[in-house]
């Protein structure tokens, strides 16, 4: 502990309040090449042959903390990047630029057995409970295949103690054992997952969408699943989810993003009390609301742009109402709000937004 | 005056030796323009309702008894011939995919256009104008160049607003609605639910919406049906149904969102999974997972039954009227 | 108290007996009620049974040179006149029962094809789950050697060699060694059927989450290779070992055919085949005909049962 505590101090720009967060996400950056090879970079262009190669920009610049027994949410929409980020976050790809530190030691370059230790503390929940279990195995396979490869020289006997004491905390039946996954429902395999990430005693859960492919009636019984773990375990979770009302629910902090970049990172409360990028605004408007009659949401003009050929400027300006030159030429930098949240827009900044919320809408509408 | 009108429809699956049911004798009906949400959990039936109406159900699912009286014409007994001149006319679905609907090596003009020409003698040029129409009404950004566009071009919001434009090409009577959002972003889903509900009003559509969300069905329809295992367990005006649910499982469907429970508290969970087909209990198919389940609930299938405006099937509803009912006379 | 009577039923539910299970399951099911997949596999066990029993069932020995009698050679078949009654198959050129040879030589040929398939698999396999699952330089230098591999015609290669073998090391020796040849050459020649179809199935696995979450747990890769890519990877593998069975018997009664496989000390179906062809025209038609059909037989309904096979685990017939 002490000797993690020191080695985060020799980071730059871990001083100060950030010194005590879990995990620590600076100037992250993954992009993805489209033309793979070199053939395919190849392309004509004004009667030359020209080497261009094309990149999915998935993740730009982004930096971010967890801190201990936090639940962060990471939203926004489809090709955003979120997913990137939890994947980059398990270890599952690295980083094309940037670095990731958990407990103050930098986990993104490590590879191999190196990171045995780093997996034993930060584990994975995926999206779909269809295909994260591995259809040939039993469940008590699934669960005592993990248990035995970090417990080395374990017995037999306390193993099986083991999985048995996992699946029940998750709810399932220890006679499951001996089923396959197509015998389950995807709740039940979702608890499942949950297990066998909860097999290595994890300090540290990723979530990559969890619920998403589940039935509403079951998406709460795992949602539960995931607030005990945290009470019982001291979980600290990095959710993805598209979902904002999970998000009001179970996140403590959110962070937007937009395009593969940060809009805006805020507590939960505050920023479902006062969104103030108009991205968020406009993501919380839409949410259908059960109660209200007449929805009432921003409609944003345009669709969101393609990752390989990001706007110029803010990435959001194609379909903001308030974009003005400003926003069309340079990038806006994360700026503390007085409320303590961290909003990236040129409009907020310049306080330019309220009344420009009220023209925008009415011209959409 | 009623559109659809669909009694004791029944479908059945062949498995190996047998076969299971999977809707279970539901009835109802739809107004001319009346909007309708189905809403269910996977399984409950609410898909296969959908192809039953428009006779897409394919082997090894089969419709084993009830009528779909669609403009007075029983759609289980049709022609191929009949069911053709039906489908995308008279009736038009959209699906969760919009690529399911789209064919890839066609451009849109050329697959609206065909579409057209299947069901109406037009000349290109007129079928071609009606296309453009019929883009514009969908707020399609120049839908000239569009129609020389092939469906990967188009980003999936446009896509399904084409596919919207492609069920209402003619003129369509009912429009079947499945899960037509869900494969959307957010701030697009809104969108098109919007598109969706203002295409049915203005052009007197019937729309029958099926979803798994509750949000979305208390936006756009006026009456919903929620069904579970294979049946409709209650059915009426969606502000009721929402505001104030009467089947158990209706209740802990709506109370189980997370907007129902302060942050960070648990949420209220329905416990257990609904039953498969092939294990469906005694009695009420809701009865393991409700915590008002008594020996008769367990025994007796309850009958949907009407109760002021809204049908209900539950067995302790029936008893709190029936109780209400006492106490009225008794004053 | 309760931890130990779960561990119990924990290890009941184990060991539950899975052969209800197995006899309910799909492709049994599927088995049960497809005529030409029961019957196909009828033929072939028949087939398969009797060769294997060859020591036990056939009257003669066809290596034993003292129980061949040059005297006997080109008898009919019961059928036709003029044949003995001890040899119902009739004889082929150097008096042995051709029964007894059919016998055997159908038992080489499998063998020599099931042994070639194993080469063929485990090297296929291997270099499939490496180049999939590695990717990146490795996936094409091992791709590009398979496509090196396959311009060149198995019958091509396996002829070069065996001509190159029987040249250094005699006919002598060769014809001992024969089937170890035989099978080396048409294992080595066919393997990137194999490499193509598992690393095609390896690169669609590896995109799957149970992949990544092993990843995540931490597992090395060859057990996420071993454990769990490929025993997902197991479906087309099947389906190709059943149709490169049938190759391989037809390779080997191509080269034997070509006399330069099986010596006619040990004959197999094509050595027999060929032996016989030269007496076809002097009418002992049977020499090549009868081996000719079991070969036919053989190939074809194994043929049969690798399409039926396909069918059955053709993952979207079967899934759905």
């Amino acid at each position: 502990m002490t000797n993690a505590a020191t080695k985060a101090g020799t980071q730059p720009g871990t001083q100060g309040r950030d010194s005590g967060a879990l995990l620590q996400i600076r100037n992250l950056e993954r992009r993805f090449d489209v033309d793979a090879g070199f053939l395919e970079s190849l392309k004509f262009k004004g009667g030359r042959i020209v080497r261009d190669t094309r990149a999915v920009h998935a993740v730009n610049d982004i930096s971010f903390d967890v801190h201990k027994g936090e639940a962060v949410c990471v939203v926004g929409e489809s090709g955003c990047g979120k997913s990137t980020v939890a994947r980059m976050v398990a270890s599952l790809l690295p980083p094309t630029a940037g670095s990731i530190h958990y407990e103050g030691q930098r986990i993104d370059t490590l590879k191999g057995r190196a990171l045995l230790p780093i997996r034993n503390k930060i584990q994975m929940v995926f999206q779909n409970p269809y295909a994260s279990l591995n259809p040939r195995m039993t469940i008590g396979q699934i669960l005592e295949e993990p248990t035995r490869y970090h417990n080395r020289g374990v017995s037999t006997g306390e193993i099986r103690d083991k999985v048995t004491q996992v699946m029940q905390s998750v709810g399932v039946d220890p006679n499951w054992a001996a089923r396959y996954p197509h015998e389950l429902s995807g709740g039940q395999r979702q608890r499942i997952a949950i297990a066998r990430a909860l097999t290595v005693d994890p300090q540290f859960i990723v979530a990559d969408e969890p619920i998403s492919a589940l039935d509403v009636s079951i998406q709460a019984q795992v949602l539960n699943l995931m607030l005990e773990m945290q009470e019982q375990h001291g979980i600290t979770y990095l959710f993805i989810t598209h979902d904002l009302s999970v998000v009001e629910h179970f996140g403590t902090r959110v962070v937007v993003l937009y395009l593969g970049s940060i809009c805006e990172v805020a507590d939960t409360r505050t920023l479902f009390a006062a969104p103030k990028h108009p991205y968020t605004k406009a993501l919380l408007s839409a949410v259908p609301q059960l109660k209200d009659d007449r929805p009432n949401h921003i409609r944003l003009k345009g669709e969101i742009p393609t990752p390989i050929d990001l706007p110029s400027g803010c990435p959001f300006q194609t379909r903001c109402p308030q974009a003005n030159d400003r926003c069309r030429a340079e990038k806006p930098r994360g700026v503390t709000q007085p409320d303590g949240s961290l909003v990236a827009c040129h409009a907020v900044e310049e306080g330019r937004t309220e009344p420009g919320v009220e023209s925008g809408m009415k011209e959409a509408v | 005056m009623t559109l659809l009108s669909v009694r004791d429809l029944t479908v059945k699956f062949k498995t190996r030796e047998s076969s299971v049911t999977a809707l279970d004798g539901i009835s109802f009906d739809i107004a001319r323009g009346e909007r309708v949400g189905v809403v269910g959990e996977s399984g409950a039936g609410k898909s296969i309702t959908g192809f039953a109406l428009m006779n897409l159900l394919s082997r090894p699912g089969y419709i084993d008894g009830g009528q779909i009286l669609f403009e007075g014409q029983d759609v289980t007994k049709m022609t191929p011939k009949q069911v053709r001149a039906m489908r995308g006319n008279r009736m038009a679905m959209i699906f969760q995919d919009p690529m399911v609907t789209l064919n890839p090596v066609l451009t849109i003009g050329q697959q609206m256009i065909e579409t057209l020409r299947a069901h109406r003698k037009l000349s290109k040029e007129e079928a071609r104008q009606i296309a453009l129409v019929k883009l514009k009404e969908v707020y399609i950004p120049s839908p000239e160049a569009r129609l020389d566009q092939y469906p990967h071009e188009l980003s999936g919001g446009m896509r399904q607003r084409i596919v919207i434009a492609i069920a209402l090409l003619l003129d369509p009577q009912l429009i079947i609605a499945d899960e037509p959002t869900t494969a959307l972003d957010v701030t697009i889903q809104a969108d098109i639910m919007d598109l969706l509900l203002e295409m049915c009003r203005s052009n007197m559509v019937g729309l029958m919406l099926i979803t798994h969300d509750l949000g979305v069905v208390s936006q756009v329809t006026e009456r919903t049906m929620v069904m579970y295992a294979g049946r409709i367990i209650e059915s009426g005006r969606t502000r009721s149904i929402i505001n104030d649910p009467q089947h158990p499982y209706t209740q802990g469907l709506i109370n189980a969102l997370p907007q129902q429970t302060p942050p960070g508290s648990r949420l209220k969970q329905i416990p257990g999974t609904m039953p498969t087909l092939s294990a469906m209990p005694q009695g009420c198919p809701f009865h393991p997972r409700c915590a008002l389940a008594t020996d008769e609930c367990r025994a007796v299938m309850p009958p949907l039954t009407q109760y002021g405006e809204v049908q209900v099937a539950c067995h302790e509803v029936q008893r709190l009227h029936r109780e209400l009912a006492k106490m009225e006379a008794a004053q | 108290m309760t931890d130990q009577s779960v561990e119990n039923t924990v290890l009941q539910a184990r060991h539950a007996p899975r052969l209800r299970a197995f006899w309910d399951s799909n492709i049994i099911y599927a088995f049960r009620h497809n005529p030409v997949a029961i019957v196909s596999f009828t033929v072939f066990a028949v087939i398969a049974v009797l060769s294997f029993c060859a020591p036990l069932i056939a009257p003669y020995d066809p290596y034993d040179p003292a129980q061949i009698d040059i005297m006997n050679s080109e008898y009919p078949p019961a059928w036709v006149n003029g044949s003995l009654p001890e040899f119902w198959l009739g004889t082929d050129d150097q008096g042995r029962d051709l029964w007894s040879t059919i016998l055997y030589g159908t038992r080489l040929s499998i063998i020599i094809g099931l042994c070639a398939v194993v080469v063929q698999a485990v090297l296929g396999i291997t270099i499939g789950l490496l180049s999939g699952y590695v990717g990146g330089r490795t996936d094409s230098i091992l791709m590009r050697l398979a496509d090196i591999q396959l311009s060149f015609s198995t019958l091509m290669v396996a002829i070069i060699f065996l001509a190159l073998t029987q040249a250094l090391f005699g006919s002598e020796v060769f014809g001992q060694y024969a089937v170890v040849f035989l099978i080396a050459v048409i294992g080595v020649a066919e393997w990137p059927q194999y490499a193509r179809t598992v690393r095609a199935t390896v690169l669609a696995e590896k995109k799957k989450e149970y992949v990544d979450s092993a990843r995540v747990l931490g597992f090395g890769p060859v057990r996420i290779m071993a454990r769990h890519i490929l025993p997902n990877s197991l479906s087309p593998i099947f389906v190709i070992s059943t149709v490169q069975v049938a190759n391989a018997i037809i390779s080997e009664a191509s080269l034997s055919f070509l006399g330069l496989g099986m010596p006619p000390s040990q004959p197999s179906l094509g050595s027999l085949i060929s032996a016989g062809f030269d007496y076809i025209l002097s009418g002992s038609w049977w020499i090549t005909v009868i081996p000719g059909v079991v070969l036919v037989v053989l190939v074809l309904v194994i043929n049969l049962l690798g399409d039926w096979i396909r069918d059955v685990l053709n993952p979207k017939l079967y899934k759905g």
